[in-house]
């Protein structure tokens, strides 16, 4: 809705356009109850929120005595076109959004705004972040797009490459915050992950904006997501890849993220996106964990690797590697990584140290490393989950009575 | 099946101050049970009455003595009808405690619908 009025009415009315679908959807919560909902209620909200703005623009010229017309394209009559016409308008609206002239933050808190309908207390609680920051991060972002009189179109074709890019970034980010984090509500988060597969969806429908990359993240997003509701158990608390029941993941969103992994494979181009992609399709089209592929899980981790060494991709090919060539040989490569100093603060290094130790038989080694990630994170599922660990292990070595 | 007519009241300002997540919420459940009633035959019809306008018309001394609404300052309007079906008022209030307007601070009155004799032959 927003993203359709601001390209009738222009970027600079953006704030005034929220209000009038504020406005048009207090109308619709006087009305609806008594009328019912209409047909296509998209349409109906934005055809008053409409009415309201030419009100308002018609006192606001009377006062200014500028005779600006402002040109009204008629909202299309048939649902199916209209629908067509929503989707365009977001997608300029995510371009929009992604411009370089605004920080990476803003342009996820403008994205989601403006283009998902979240309100600014829903982003702040799904970004853990505090209103007041969030409402300063949209507002500088808007004051951007004023200042710079950007306009609500399609980047040229020599720009869309680059803003495409940005594009995926954002939707990556976006996905990654609902997912990866623990706390806060869940129901929110959710709503991120989805709110990012809508949209990378809508791009990669797009005939000009659907590159195979742009399928190749839809696939990856879609695998992952698919398991949102498996990662905890009734009582709430964390579980791992391997613990997952894997009944419980999304049949449907699988399917769909096969079908962007076909599409995906058109070009001649490989992404990073590519990889973990097929990653995730390794996971999500396993039976159970030990029958994952994971040599070809880890084919693509190196293939990721060579492309960007970064210290956190080389510690998920190791748990790849242990599936494959043992713990031990798991273990010898994760003691070379212990030099690194990015590892040096990251949970995620002691919290797999652990879990390879254990495997191994090694509990007063694995209890050492759990504890050094238990020191290192603030995330109580996460800590939770490392105190069992430790417990489990203890009992064991006082079973054993060492 | 006797008729009642469920007059929804409620203070003007109540619903200007919801964030566009719970309007959409309220929205929802509004529609949702405007379905359920119409999908078990109880729903008959409903109007919204328009809150911009209104008058008080009376007589004083022989002259008719109209006085404008807006009841903005009241402390209650009438936001709508309902008139639905129900056996008895037991039936009709079950009928009205579903309808989300009583979880938004409005009451209901209801009240059962004379109905028309049907004149006979």
């Amino acid at each position: 809705m927003i993203a359709t009025l601001t390209r009738i009415f222009g970027i600079k009315k953006l704030d005034q356009v929220e209000d009038a679908v504020q406005d048009a959807m207090a109308r619709a919560l006087r009305l609806w109850p008594y009328q019912g909902a209409p047909d296509n209620p998209t349409a109906w909200l934005i055809q008053v929120a409409k009415n309201r703005m030419l009100d308002q623009l018609r006192r606001d010229s009377r006062l200014t005595e500028t005779t600006d017309e402002v040109e009204i394209p008629i909202v299309g009559e048939a649902d199916a076109a209209f629908a067509g016409e929503i989707r365009d308008d977001q997608l300029r609206m995510i371009f929009i959004c992604c411009h370089p002239l605004i920080s990476e933050d803003g342009q996820i808190a403008l994205t989601l705004k403006t283009v998902g309908g979240f309100s600014v207390s829903e982003i702040a609680r799904a970004f853990l972040a505090r209103e007041p920051s969030v409402a300063k991060t949209i507002a500088r972002a808007k004051q951007r797009l004023r200042d710079f009189d950007i306009k609500l179109e399609m980047p040229p074709p020599d720009k869309l490459p680059a803003r495409l890019e940005s594009a995926l970034k954002i939707i990556y980010l976006m996905f990654n915050e609902g997912y990866s984090a623990l706390e806060g509500e869940e129901l929110v988060r959710t709503d991120l992950c989805h709110e990012a597969i809508r949209l990378c969806e809508l791009l990669a429908g797009h005939p000009v904006a659907g590159a195979p990359k742009v399928h190749a993240l839809g696939a990856l997003l879609l695998f992952q997501g698919a398991r949102l509701a498996a990662r905890c158990d009734a009582a709430g608390e964390l579980l791992l890849l391997s613990e997952q029941d894997r009944s419980l993941w999304d049949r449907a969103m699988i399917g769909r993220g096969l079908g962007h992994l076909r599409k995906s494979a058109s070009g001649d181009e490989i992404s990073d996106f590519h990889l973990e992609a097929e990653i995730a399709a390794c996971h999500a089209l396993a039976q159970s964990f030990e029958d994952t592929d994971w040599s070809r899980v880890l084919d693509c981790y190196e293939e990721l690797l060579n492309r960007n060494p970064s210290p956190v991709v080389a510690l998920n090919r190791i748990v790849a590697l242990a599936k494959v060539d043992g713990v031990g040989a798991g273990l010898i490569e994760l003691n070379k990584l212990t030099e690194d100093r990015t590892l040096r603060n990251y949970y995620p290094f002691y919290a797999t140290r652990g879990e390879l130790l254990r495997e191994a038989g090694k509990k007063s080694e694995a209890i050492d490393s759990y504890q050094k990630a238990l020191g290192l994170t603030s995330s109580e599922p996460v800590r939770r989950f490392l105190m069992k660990r430790i417990t489990d292990c203890g009992l064991r070595i006082a079973d054993c009575g060492l | 099946m006797p008729q009642y007519i469920l007059l929804l009241r409620e203070a003007p300002s109540d619903f200007s101050n919801f964030s566009p997540e719970e309007t959409q919420q309220i929205i929802g459940e509004y529609v949702a049970w405007r379905s359920k009633i119409q999908a078990e035959g109880i729903f008959v019809g409903s109007n919204k009455l328009r809150e911009e306008g209104g008058r008080h018309v009376s007589m004083r001394n022989g002259k008719a003595r109209i006085v404008d609404g807006p009841y903005s300052e009241a402390k209650e309007v009438m936001g709508g009808y309902f008139i639905i079906n129900a056996a008895n008022y037991d039936e009709a209030v079950e009928t009205s405690k579903g309808c989300p307007h009583l979880k938004y601070n409005g009451w209901i009155e209801v009240r059962e619908i004379e109905p028309v004799p049907v004149p006979a032959g």
